[in-house]
C-alpha cells in the first residue's frame, strides 16, 4: 500500500514537472493586443484571414497611430479557415468586421443585422486564367472546360459571367481548387480562380518547367469580371446595425472609417512600407509577393471614383442583381429577396470623407500610378 | 547484454524506419511517371512532379533558408521550432485536461453504475461532433469570458478543443481498466469489509494500468491532432496548424515551404508520444500485460 502510494507519488511528480517545462518554453508569445489605453475607446475589427497585404490600409493605420488620433485602440483580430467575419459581428463578439458584400448578403438574409459603412475595395479581384494554348478570353470559352473554383461563395462572379454568356453550370466540368496552383498548373483546371493580388502572383512565382524560367503575363489570359461586367463588390467595412443608432456607436464608427481611409491612403502614397508593415504584423507571405499584394489591392481601390469607401449604388444594384438571379450547381441562388435598406449605409463615409477633405487629404487618388512589382520565384 | 543493446538497437531500427520512407518516397518520385499513374481517366497514384512530391533533400534544405525572403529574417526552421513548441504547449495543457477529466468521468462511471449508463452514450456522442464545427463556437462562447484579470484568449479555446479530443480514450480506456479486476479479487475486498476507495487504491488503480498507458497515447495523439486543427480552424498565430495555412498557398512556387510545419507537426508528437513512453516506464512494475486500446 504504501509502496504503490510512492508510485503514484512519483508520477504525479512526473507529470507536474513535464508540464512545468512545457508551459516554460514558447512563453512570451501572447504580448500582442494588450497596448496601454488611457482614454481610448477599444474596438476590435475581425478580417477575414490571415494578416496580408490585402488589408494593408487597416495594419497601416494602426502603425501610423492613425486610429490612436481618433481615440481608438484598435485591435485587429485575425481571421481563419473557419472563421466567417459577419457571423462574428453580428454575434457582437468585435465592432467591425471585413468581408465581401455578396457573402454577407446571404448572411442578412438568414437574419445577420450588420450594414456596409464603408465599400473600401471598388473593383474586384477574382478572376479567371487559363494559359494561352486553351484560348480562353472570354465565359464563353469555358464551355466543356474544366473550370476550377473555390466554392465557398468565391464562386458567384464566375457563375453570372457564365450564364451572361449562356453557358450553364452543368455545360462545364466544376473542379474544386485548392489553396495553391497545383491542380492549374498540372493540367487539371482549364480555367482557375485567381485573386489578381494573390493566386494570379502564385503562378507569376513558379518556375516553367519547359523553360526553366518563371511563368509570365504573357503565357496567360485572364477573364476579368469588372471587364465582364458580373463584378461584385468585395473587402467592405461592416458595423452593427442596430448599434448604430446609438450616438457613441455612430460616432466611433465614422472616426474608424476615417482612420482606417488614412491608413489605405499611406498604402497608396508608400506601398513598399505598407508591405513591411503587414509583415512585420506577422504575415508569412514572402517579401515580393506582399509587396505584390498591396500594389494589386491599391489598384482595386484607386483611383476612386466617390471617394473611398463610398457605396456605389450601381455597383451595390449589380451585386444585389447577381446574388438574386445566378443559380449555382446545386440551383441556388446567394439571396431570395431583395435585402433591407439598412444593408449599406453611406451616411458614415461621408462624414470621414468631408473631415479628411477637411484636412487636406486626398481620398480619390485621380493621379494613381501603380508601382512595377517584380515577383521572385516562390514570392520571397 | 541483452538490455544494454535493446536502446541502440531500437534506435538503429528508427532510423532505418526513417530511411525506408525516404527511399520510398525518393523510389516512387524516380520511377513513377510525372503525370502519376491514370487509370480510366481517374488518377490512381500521385503525380511525381517537383511541386507534388518535392524531393526530401529539398525540403531539408528549405529549412535552412529565410522564411519570407528577407536576407537576415527568421529562417524556416527557427519558425517551425517555435511554432512547433507553441504547439506542443497547448496540446499538452489540453492533454492533461482531458486526461484530468477523463480519469474523473471513468471513476465516477466505475462507482456508480447508473452515471455509466446515463454519461457513457454522452461520451461516445460527443466525439461524433465535427471539430471544425465546435471550434469557431467554442472561441466565441470563450471571447465572452472575462474573470477578475482573466481575459479568455484564443489559446485557451484550442487547448479545450484538444482535451475535448483527449478525454475520450482516457474516460473510456479507465473505466475499462477499473472494471479489469477479477470478480473473485474484488469479493476478496468486500470479505475484508474494504471501502470502495481503498478497493480503488489497492485493486482497481494498479489492474487499470495496463489500459491506462494506450489510453494515455492514444490521448495524446488526439491533443496534438486536436490543438493543429483547432489552430488551422480558428486561425490561432503562434502555432503550427496557423502555419500550415499560410505556407499551403506556396505550394506551387515554393513546394518545400508547406512541408515544414508538416515536420514540426511530426516532432511534436513524437515528443508527445515519448513523453507517455516515459510515464510508461515509470509505472512498469504494474504492466504486466499491456492491452491495446
Amino acid at each position: 500500500m504504501k509502496r504503490n502510494m510512492r508510485k503514484w507519488a512519483r508520477v504525479a511528480a512526473m507529470v507536474a514537472a513535464a508540464s512545468l517545462v512545457l508551459s516554460a518554453c514558447g512563453g512570451g508569445s501572447d504580448s500582442d493586443g494588450d497596448s496601454a489605453s488611457g482614454d481610448l475607446t477599444k474596438v476590435k475589427l475581425q478580417l477575414q484571414w490571415v494578416p496580408q497585404a490585402q488589408f494593408a490600409g487597416y495594419y497601416a493605420a494602426v502603425d501610423q497611430g492613425y486610429y490612436k488620433d481618433e481615440g481608438l485602440d484598435v485591435e485587429i483580430v485575425e481571421g481563419g479557415a473557419d472563421i466567417v467575419p459577419q457571423d462574428v459581428l453580428s454575434a457582437g463578439d468585435v465592432d467591425y468586421a471585413i468581408s465581401w458584400v455578396p457573402k454577407v448578403l446571404g448572411s442578412i438574409e438568414k437574419g445577420a443585422k450588420i450594414t456596409d459603412v464603408a465599400q473600401i475595395f471598388e473593383r474586384s479581384a477574382t478572376t479567371q486564367i487559363s494559359f494561352k494554348d486553351k484560348g480562353i478570353t472570354s465565359p464563353a470559352d469555358l464551355k466543356d472546360k474544366k473550370v476550377g473554383s473555390w466554392g465557398f461563395g468565391n464562386e458567384w462572379e464566375l457563375f453570372a459571367g457564365m450564364q451572361k454568356d449562356s453557358v450553364g453550370v452543368k455545360d462545364v466540368k466544376l473542379v474544386q481548387q485548392a489553396f495553391d496552383m497545383n491542380g492549374f498548373l498540372a493540367g487539371d483546371i482549364d480555367a482557375a480562380q485567381a485573386m489578381t493580388y494573390n493566386e494570379y502572383a502564385q503562378v507569376l512565382e513558379t518556375k516553367n518547367p519547359k523553360t526553366g524560367k518563371l511563368y509570365t503575363p504573357e503565357d496567360l489570359n485572364v477573364i476579368d469580371w469588372n471587364d465582364v461586367g458580373t463584378a461584385m463588390l468585395q473587402d467592405a467595412i461592416w458595423a452593427q446595425t442596430d448599434k448604430l443608432k446609438e450616438k457613441a456607436y455612430a460616432d466611433q464608427t465614422t472616426k474608424f472609417i476615417k482612420a482606417s481611409i488614412k491608413g489605405w491612403v499611406y498604402a497608396r502614397d508608400n506601398p513598399e512600407e505598407a508591405a513591411k508593415i503587414v509583415t512585420a504584423a506577422g504575415s508569412q507571405l514572402g517579401e515580393s509577393h506582399q509587396l505584390w499584394m498591396t500594389n494589386e489591392v491599391n489598384k482595386l481601390i484607386w483611383p476612386s471614383t466617390h471617394g473611398v469607401g463610398m457605396v456605389d449604388e450601381a455597383a451595390w444594384k449589380q451585386t444585389v442583381d447577381i446574388a438574386l438571379g445566378t443559380k449555382n450547381e446545386t440551383g441556388a441562388t446567394i439571396i431570395s429577396k431583395p435585402p433591407p435598406a439598412s444593408a449599406y449605409s453611406n451616411t458614415y463615409v461621408e462624414a470621414a470623407l468631408k473631415e479628411l477633405k477637411a484636412d487636406g487629404v486626398d481620398v480619390d487618388g485621380k493621379g494613381y500610378k501603380p508601382i512595377d512589382v517584380t515577383l521572385k520565384e516562390g514570392g520571397n | 547484454m541483452t538490455r544494454r543493446s535493446a536502446p541502440l538497437g531500437r534506435l538503429a531500427l528508427g532510423a532505418l524506419g526513417i530511411a525506408a520512407v525516404v527511399a520510398v518516397w525518393e523510389g516512387y518520385k524516380a520511377l513513377a511517371p510525372d503525370t502519376g499513374v491514370v487509370i480510366g481517366g481517374t488518377t490512381v497514384l500521385p503525380r511525381s512532379t517537383e511541386t507534388a512530391m518535392p524531393h526530401v533533400w529539398d525540403m531539408v534544405s528549405r529549412l535552412s533558408d529565410p522564411v519570407i525572403g528577407t536576407v537576415g529574417g527568421d529562417t524556416m526552421w527557427q519558425t517551425v521550432l517555435d511554432a512547433g513548441l507553441f504547439t506542443l504547449k497547448i496540446a499538452a495543457f489540453g492533454w492533461i485536461i482531458g486526461v484530468v477529466v477523463g480519469f474523473v468521468l471513468a471513476l465516477v462511471m466505475q462507482r456508480f453504475t447508473i452515471a455509466e449508463a446515463a454519461v457513457l452514450p454522452w461520451i461516445v456522442l460527443s466525439q461524433t461532433v465535427p471539430l471544425i464545427a465546435i471550434a469557431p463556437l467554442v472561441r466565441r462562447w470563450g471571447s465572452q469570458i472575462t474573470i477578475g484579470g482573466f481575459e479568455w484568449q484564443s489559446e485557451h479555446s484550442v487547448a479545450v478543443i484538444a482535451a475535448y479530443l483527449a478525454f475520450f480514450p482516457v474516460a473510456v480506456g479507465v473505466l475499462r481498466g477499473l472494471k479489469a479486476p477479477d470478480a473473485t479479487h474484488v469479493d476478496l475486498m468486500h470479505t475484508y469489509g474494504i471501502g470502495w476507495w481503498r478497493t480503488l487504491f489497492s485493486l482497481r488503480l494498479p489492474a487499470s494500468v495496463p489500459f491506462l498507458i494506450p489510453a494515455l497515447r492514444l490521448a495524446a495523439a488526439s491533443a496534438v491532432i486536436g490543438t493543429v486543427v483547432a489552430e488551422v480552424s480558428i486561425g490561432l498565430r503562434g502555432g503550427v496548424g496557423r502555419l500550415i495555412i499560410e505556407y499551403a498557398q506556396s505550394a506551387s512556387s515554393d513546394p518545400a515551404k508547406p512541408w515544414a510545419p508538416i515536420f514540426a507537426a511530426i516532432a511534436v508528437g513524437l515528443v508527445a508520444a515519448a513523453f507517455v513512453g516515459l510515464l510508461g516506464l515509470a509505472l512498469k512494475p504494474y504492466r504486466r500485460s499491456e492491452i491495446p486500446a
